[in-house]
């Protein structure tokens, strides 16, 4: 691999750390799969192209954030307010949001950002060196990281966690666990939302597909990072997915070393993550199967 | 303090499956009371406690908490005045957190307003200091992870929980039935005296006749969604198993000895 490769694995790594973080939010404190964030990612990119073409590129950022805010907490509603089953509300707030992400591009399903001005020229213009977009992210995955740890030990962070972990005991408690709910989800999609807004400007470029497979590549880093660092707290959790996302894309960036076409690597990261999920199970069935076995043999 | 009136609640209602578990159910508690309640399986009692919590809505009737309709309350809201603890100790605690993160949980029922502020220095030793009360050691072990604890520890937790903020009211579910008897024992001794210490309005359910009658100033046996026998004050002190056994049996003309009651009682 090259150097520019590996840096660029990197720099990958580190922006699709933020959606990652917004899944170990749903999939893994709330115990909610939520599929907003396919939909979420690329309104993020799009609010983003759209004001970074109009030469406001943080504000991008900022508009995307709210916006992906603002469609978690629909995923919200549609499930606490309105009784819809989770999975079917992300479904539905997704598929909303691909009619709103062509319309938020004006109807076009690609919107190109060239020679705009975005907020990796203004961090080149500030570091003046090669890793200008390493440090940015750096930057940026460090700050949710450390508003993440902060949040998670407030009272509403706490009640979110618990909330996930017990309604029951949330609700008596007297905390509303739709309102706890409603908070999570817009978080969690508001940083997969930031991401989309970030990967817009860095590839110069909104594509209406472009969140496709983001939850299974999410994910794919949660698990990876499980695998490294165990994650007992809330600290070495989002640790193990900064972990997770950055290997998963030099694992990513090693496959592509080989000629494998880029095409094959959606059906190698579902592999991935399936079999991950499976084997604990494989493994009990297997060791049953040889458990019987040897009863048998013994009469 | 509170009153249940004309209370009816039916499930399945509309369906050829609708089983009415409470007729004209009224009821009413005095202030400090503490009240057992026994009765077979099937009775009603969690219904009863459902409809005061507000994890079930009645179809008709009234329920009021110190002169306050709470008929349409949710849940969450009279979870301020009320506190609750079910059989299963894994019910009243959230497993991943920590203790001190649980307890921390239930002491926000004190105080709503800060909810971007951390558990502070001062919260963790008063938590520590009610936590030690139970006289179980947990005050050393703060920072596990709450489901790692045994079940009766988790329900010795689960008792402070509930009574860390004073609630009006503290209603106990055979909150000591997935006990041993000698740790069923002890929480039961533990919630008589901090009921005691604190003056909570508390009803218990039970299955332990004699316990039933040991504890508290008043008894409801229950029968078919019905109060079938009520007994307080002087009449309370000198109960014994067989004249109640005996009220039960002219009040209903059945006879409580029917397998079907699985009572016990040592
Ligand atoms: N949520 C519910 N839906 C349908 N039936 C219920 C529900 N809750 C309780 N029941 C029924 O109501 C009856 C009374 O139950 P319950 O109040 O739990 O009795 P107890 O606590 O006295 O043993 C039982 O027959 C039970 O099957
Ligand atoms: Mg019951």
């Amino acid at each position: 691999m090259s150097f520019i490769a590996f840096l660029g694995a990197i720099e990958l790594g580190l922006v699709y750390t933020l959606p990652a973080f917004g899944i170990f939010i749903s999939f893994r404190i709330l115990n909610i799969p939520d599929l907003t964030a396919d939909g979420s990612f690329v309104l993020g990119a799009a609010v983003s192209a759209v004001l970074t073409a109009a030469g406001h590129p943080v504000a991008g950022l900022a508009a995307g954030i709210t916006a992906g805010a603002a469609a978690g907490l629909i995923t919200a509603i549609l499930q606490t307010k309105c009784g819809i089953a989770p999975i079917l509300s992300g479904i539905l707030t997704m598929t909303g949001l691909y009619t709103i992400n062509l319309l938020v591009m004006g109807g076009r399903a690609n919107m190109p950002l060239l020679n705009n001005e975005t907020v990796f020229t203004l961090s080149a213009a500030l570091f003046g060196d090669i890793f200008y977009k390493l440090e940015l992210l750096l930057f940026i995955v460090t700050l949710i990281f450390v508003l993440y740890y902060l949040f998670f030990k407030t009272q509403l962070g706490l009640s979110i966690r618990a909330t996930g972990d017990n309604e029951d005991m949330v609700r008596a408690s007297s905390i509303d666990t739709d309102s706890t709910k409603m908070v999570a989800f817009a978080i969690s999609n508001a940083t997969i939302a930031l991401s989309g807004a970030l990967v817009a400007q860095m590839q110069q470029s909104a594509d209406i597909n472009m969140g496709a497979g983001l939850i299974v590549i999410g994910l794919a880093s949660l698990i990876i990072g499980d695998a490294i660092i165990k994650n007992k707290t809330i600290t070495r959790g989002l640790l193990s997915v900064i972990a997770g996302a950055v290997l998963y894309r030099l694992l990513i960036a090693l496959i592509l070393t080989t000629n494998l076409a880029p095409s094959y690597l959606k059906l190698i990261s579902a592999l991935v993550v399936a079999i991950a999920i499976a084997t604990p199970t494989m493994k009990k069935k297997f060791e049953l199967k040889k458990l019987q076995k040897k009863e048998a043999s013994l009469c | 303090m509170l009153t249940m009136k004309h209370i009816n609640k039916t499930f399945y209602l509309n369906s050829p499956d609708r089983r009415t578990i409470l007729k004209n159910f009224s009821l009413s508690l005095k202030e400090g009371e503490f009240i057992s309640v026994i009765g077979s399986n099937g009775a009603g009692k969690s219904t009863l406690f459902n409809l005061i919590a507000g994890s079930i809505l009645p179809d008709s009737g009234k329920i009021t908490l110190d002169n306050k309709d709470i008929t349409f309350l949710s849940e969450h809201k009279r979870a301020v005045w009320i506190g609750r603890i079910f059989q299963d100790p894994s019910k009243g605690t959230a497993p991943n957190l920590t203790v001190e993160e649980n307890l921390a949980i239930a002491y926000m029922r004190s105080k709503k307003s800060h909810l971007l502020k951390g558990i502070t220095k001062k919260d963790k030793a008063f938590l520590r200091e009610r936590i030690s009360c139970l006289g179980m050691g947990l005050e050393n072990r703060m920072n596990t992870k709450i489901g790692l604890l045994s079940g009766g520890q988790r329900q010795a937790v689960t008792l402070t929980m509930a009574t860390l903020v004073k609630p009006k009211l503290l209603l106990l579910d055979e909150h000591t039935a997935a006990l041993d008897p000698v740790t069923a024992e002890k929480i039961t001794e533990l919630t008589q005296s901090i009921v005691s210490s604190e003056h909570i309005t508390t009803m218990m359910i039970t299955h332990n006749l004699t316990t039933a009658i040991k504890t508290g100033s008043r008894l409801l046996m229950m029968d078919e969604g019905k109060i079938a026998v009520d007994i307080k004050g002087e009449e309370h002190s000198k109960l014994t198993v067989s004249n109640l056994l005996e009220r039960f049996s002219q009040n209903t003309k059945k006879n409580l000895n029917s397998d079907r009651m699985l009572l016990q009682y040592d």
